[in-house]
């Protein structure tokens, strides 16, 4: 069955038209639903035919809207980051938060509240990216400095060793001044108090991310089929792997910073668009991005129904809803083991 | 001929290095802590005249915390050199069978529905039953997810990411229905901590370190075919699917055992064989034996000075051992070839 879809474009647009549809669906679900269940003619409305004084259509505007936004941006940008991560590194457990990206966040986040608690939403943004950014810089030097240049493996390594040892420091800071529910709760993640601005933040990046993503897609195919085999062919792996890194460093960092440390959907949705699409990047990255953005949409909103009116963490939904599907298509691979 | 000869040197080198290393630290460990100790007093108490208060203290709080470090150490460090030759993957590590969340779970499950009917005595014993068969369960449930005519590297790792997954939710999800004081445990529970450490632990993980890593040392051939791959493996003559489960279940029963007595310690796993192979090389003779060493003396120093550096705060130790082991770790990535 799988086979046969990765065979025909055909198919693979009729995969891409309804997710797309379905990824329509769930948020207009999304907006209608919530402490104050709103009808989907209303979210119409609001949407084209905004009236300011009604309050349902300022509730849509302000806090829903955004909020659906943001979701998808963010499960988009993290899939797409796990695939190029993944196809980066050609190792299947190879995650967007290896490359320091989420740990970077978190230390820089611990740093400010702790030297200056009176941030703004905004000033932490900047703060995660930043922090981001480092640990991104500080993985791409060692593997750089490293006399046998920047291999896969090390620069696997090297951001599990960079990334460990600053979650490590963020949690001794966190512990010595008692900042450890602070630091918990923006690790596990969510979407609440998302506002208009951090789209704004999430759409600048991922655009740039996108693009750049899309222009090495062709080129990463080429290089899972090995180092040398690129090479031969006339690619210039260094230049494809500073844009991936790139890449990952715009589309979490924005992702983190506006949402917290989602985990999962970067693992898995790379992994379960490979088991459909085949291996061919140009198909990987989109379709990716849209899985993602579908897969949280839907995961938001089953997180503010099954405890309402406490928000159950995003991140424990993406997997309960992910993991039976990824382990159907886990064991479907057909037998041949591609690594 | 020579070059055996060096790297048998070299390694010989090594384990008496790691093994004077590990007595020096071992007393340095005896003697700090709240109530400090002077060395000479820690020797006197060892040959049986120190006070009764130096006794209580050396005997029946540190002495077996700090072998229960070393052993636990040891067991996380050879699992997970296991791990890495049998699935040929970088960053596998004793947690990607599901031997950490599943045992996380099982305590879980414990704390949140038993741990008031049975009373506190009793369930310090009984939690790391229930951590063991929650991590033993988990990693058979992954192998039986995996299988389909035998379990290859890649199909193993990626079912391990799935259960994984599933299991850490259901773990989420439970916690939040926690009252603060569960809480807590289960947060310190899972980001490893030697705690309430005592004789009976040791006697019980002891039997498990001391038959399972002979046996994989004597398994280390294997091992080194396996790495290289199942193809290969199987052209040179091994069974590649009966050795591969033997090891597996090696793998997972000293971890087990290990995160049962020190909860879910990470990182350990992963870091330690991957030293130890920057300095000695591939073969599984020699890394076996020196990640069992490393691992030990890396627990043992990460626990002394996580109970000891922000008193009256224990810094878990988790958290320690990345911070030692990582800076010279990156150092050798950035020497490596």
């Amino acid at each position: 069955m799988l086979s046969i879809i990765q065979q025909s474009k055909f198919l693979k647009f009729m995969i891409v038209m309804l997710t797309c549809i379905a990824l329509i669906f769930s948020a207009g679900l999304s907006v209608s639903v919530g402490v104050a269940d709103i009808h989907l003619l209303t979210v119409w409305n609001a949407v084209f035919h905004f009236n300011d004084n009604l309050s349902s259509h300022q509730v849509i505007q302000e806090l829903r809207m955004p909020r659906v936004f943001a979701a998808a941006m963010t499960g988009a940008f993290l899939a797409v980051s796990g695939a190029v991560m993944q196809g980066l590194t050609r190792n299947p457990l190879a995650s967007p938060s290896i490359m320091g990206v989420t740990h970077g966040a978190a230390f820089a986040l611990v740093l400010v509240m702790v030297f200056y608690p009176a941030v703004s939403n905004f000033g932490m943004t900047i703060a995660s990216f930043a922090g981001a950014g480092v640990a991104v810089a500080m993985i791409f030097t060692i593997g750089s400095f490293s006399r046998g240049g920047l291999t896969p493996v090390k620069l696997t390594l090297a951001g599990v060793a960079i990334g460990t040892l600053l979650s490590s420091l963020s949690s001794v800071m966190a512990l010595h001044f008692q900042l450890e529910k602070q630091l918990g709760f923006w690790m596990a993640g969510g979407l609440a108090g998302t506002d208009w601005t951090s789209n704004q933040v999430l759409l600048i990046s991922g655009i740039i991310g996108f693009i750049i993503a899309l222009m090495i897609a062709k080129s990463m195919t080429v290089l899972n089929l090995g180092e040398d085999v690129a090479v031969g062919l006339g690619q210039n792996n260094k230049v494809i792997k500073i844009m991936g890194i790139l890449t990952v460093l715009l589309l979490t960092g924005a992702a983190v910073s506006v949402a917290g440390a989602i985990g999962f959907i970067g693992l898995i949705i790379p992994h379960v668009t490979r088991f459909i699409m085949g291996t061919d990047y140009r198909w990987i990255i989109p379709v990716s991005a849209l899985f993602g953005a579908l897969l949280l949409v839907l995961s938001d909103v089953v997180s503010r129904l099954v405890n309402a009116p406490y928000e159950t963490p995003v991140g424990a939904i993406t997997s309960l809803i992910g993991v039976p599907f990824f382990l159907y298509l886990a064991r479907g691979r057909s037998g041949g083991d591609n690594k | 001929m020579t070059r055996m000869n060096n790297k048998t040197g070299r390694f010989t080198g090594v384990m008496m290095l790691l093994i004077l290393l590990i007595i020096v630290m071992f007393f340095m460990a005896l003697r700090t802590g709240v109530i400090n100790i002077t060395p000479l007093d820690v020797i006197r108490t060892l040959l049986g005249s120190g006070t009764d208060r130096q006794e209580l203290v050396l005997f029946e709080f540190r002495l077996p915390r700090i072998i229960l470090a070393l052993l636990i150490g040891t067991g996380l460090a050879v699992s997970g050199a296991i791990l890495q030759s049998i699935t040929q993957n970088d960053l596998a590590e004793p947690g990607i069978l599901g031997i950490n969340t599943g045992a996380g779970f099982a305590v879980v499950l414990f704390i949140f529905f038993l741990q008031d009917s049975i009373g506190d005595v009793f369930s310090v014993l009984v939690m790391p039953l229930f951590a063991l068969m929650g991590a033993l369960l988990a990693a058979l449930m992954i192998y039986v997810l995996a299988w389909k005519k035998g379990v290859s590297p890649i199909r193993l790792v990626l079912v391990g990411i799935g259960v994984n997954a599933g299991f850490s939710a259901a773990l989420v999800i439970l916690q939040l229905k926690m009252n603060p004081q569960d809480f807590r445990q289960v947060t310190v529970w899972l980001s490893g901590d030697i705690w309430s450490a005592n004789w009976t632990f040791v006697l019980a993980l002891l039997p498990w370190i001391l038959i399972l890593i002979p046996y994989a040392l004597q398994k280390s051939n294997t091992l080194n075919v396996l790495n290289l791959g199942d193809d290969i493996a199987g052209g040179l003559g091994t069974k590649v699917e009966g050795d591969r489960r033997i090891l597996l279940t090696i793998a997972v029963a000293l971890a087990g055992a290990s995160v049962a007595a020190g909860g879910a310690i990470a990182f350990l796993g992963l870091v330690v064989p991957h030293i130890v192979r920057r300095i000695i090389g591939p073969l599984h003779q020699y890394t076996i034996p020196i990640s069992a060493l490393m691992g030990g003396l890396l627990l043992m120093v990460s626990d002394t000075i996580g109970k000891n550096l922000l008193t009256p705060l224990e810094i878990p130790v988790g958290i320690v051992v990345a911070i030692i082991s990582t800076p010279y770790f990156i150092y050798l990535l950035i020497k490596e070839k």
